[in-house]
């Protein structure tokens, strides 16, 4: 696993929450989110990024 | 609103250059020479529709224009004239990082305190703000993916296959409605915008077009496959905490399901696909060929220059309280589901 980032496993999956739930995603590969701040959680989001409080524009954004 | 697979029509000429290609493709009149690109502006837009005009028939052409075009000639040898002029701007203007893991690195930091685009669009864009976002955008998100097609050929060993797998995921992992042009037509349909392939060409600003003949211009050259593959790298890593911001700024305005979902779908889909990108696409390709490094680094940073361009652009018009199209999009149909409201 890397020092930040999520956990890359092979798709699909079936993840079973804390409150029992079960979450699927048939995606060819999944990113879990270890470090518990996504806001779709299983799903890294991206959100483990460090932050900077420079002022900035976005960087480049188009969706890919 | 189907999703239209006609050939979309000639855009209106902005310049010489662009009538002359124009011209040269109804059949209907000579090309200049080189010469004639020498003045131009590179990032005008006469050149860009050009260029744009050229690349078009390596996709679906235009209505009324022969396909075998595509390879004419005078025509390609006009375009290489464009794609030098285009090429060189973009060498000189673009900042680059000293290595690829600066560049993905500073891709990698969030600012907490943005001030792009897609922060304008989730603080306080209107719908109309996002209608004009969605139909500049359009332009390559209904061709989403195929730009970075052309350099599957180019690539071996993992890099060949991570790519691949990204792509297949980009068209929907093998299900048509799931392909991301498609979720993007349906996005525009909840905007009650047109979603036909091509409507919105003569309403998109040079700096749009600009950022869609990069793509096309880096995945058309082999000899560019780096520059595409840094190119990709960027979108990627930099697609997912932005979808998260405009699929926010959907969700404020009522949007419609389908508006929001193409942006819930990029927050996710794209938080794997940098990871594979960087370790597999990335590292693979400079395994094979280290020397493409400074390549990857271009692609990255010249991503970022034009699309700065495009947000300064979409901002400016956007503060000054007019439209930053060319033309104004038709009135949003009645059945569009974001709208019924207003």
């Amino acid at each position: 696993m890397q020092r930040r980032g999520p956990l890359l496993v092979e798709g699909p999956v079936e993840v079973e929450l804390e409150d029992g739930t079960t979450v699927y995603s048939d995606r060819f590969r999944v990113a879990l989110c270890t470090c518990r701040r996504s806001r779709r959680y299983p799903w890294c989001d991206t959100s483990h990024r460090a932050r900077s409080n420079g002022p900035s524009d976005d960087p480049p954004r188009t969706d890919g | 609103m189907a999703y239209d697979r006609e050939a979309p029509q000639l855009p209106t000429a902005r310049g010489p250059l662009s009538a002359a290609v124009g011209a040269h493709l109804r059949g209907s009149g000579p090309l200049p020479g080189p010469e004639a690109v020498t003045g131009a502006p590179a990032y005008g837009d006469d050149l860009q529709l050009a260029l744009y005009q050229c690349y078009e028939l390596h996709y679906r052409g235009f209505a009324g224009v022969r396909p075998a075009l595509e390879w004419d000639p005078a025509l390609l040898g006009f375009r290489a004239a464009l794609e030098e002029r285009f090429l060189a701007a973009l060498r000189a203007g673009t900042a680059v990082h000293e290595s690829v893991e600066d560049a993905v690195g500073a891709l990698l930091v969030e600012p907490v305190d943005g001030a792009g685009v897609s922060h304008f669009l989730r603080d306080e864009g209107e719908l109309w703000q996002l209608r004009e976002y969605a139909a500049q955008r359009s332009l390559y998100h209904l061709k989403e993916a195929d730009p970075h097609a052309w350099v599957l050929p180019r690539l071996w060993g993992r890099a060949k296959a991570a790519m691949a797998a990204v792509e297949f995921d980009e068209y929907g992992g093998g299900r048509a409605d799931r392909v991301h042009a498609r979720l993007f037509a349906d996005l525009m349909t909840d905007l009650g915008l047109d979603t036909a392939y091509g409507r919105h060409l003569d309403a998109a600003s040079a700096e749009c077009l600009a950022t869609v003949n990069m793509m096309s211009l880096f995945g058309l050259h082999r000899a560019l496959r780096g520059a595409l593959v840094g190119h990709f790298a960027a979108v990627e890593i930099t697609s997912s905490p932005g979808s998260r911001r405009l699929a926010q700024a959907m969700r404020r305005t009522a949007a419609g399901p389908a508006a929001e979902h193409f942006y819930d779908e990029h927050v996710e889909a794209d938080a794997v696909h940098e990871q594979i990108v960087r370790h597999e696409v990335i590292d693979g390709l400079l395994e094979q060929e280290p020397h493409l490094a400074a390549d990857v680094v271009f692609g990255i940073d010249a991503t970022g220059h034009l699309e700065d361009r495009f947000g300064d652009r979409l901002l400016a018009d956007w503060r000054a309280g007019r439209s930053s199209l060319r033309r104004p999009l038709p009135e949003p149909s009645r059945e569009a589901s974001g709208i019924s409201d207003i």
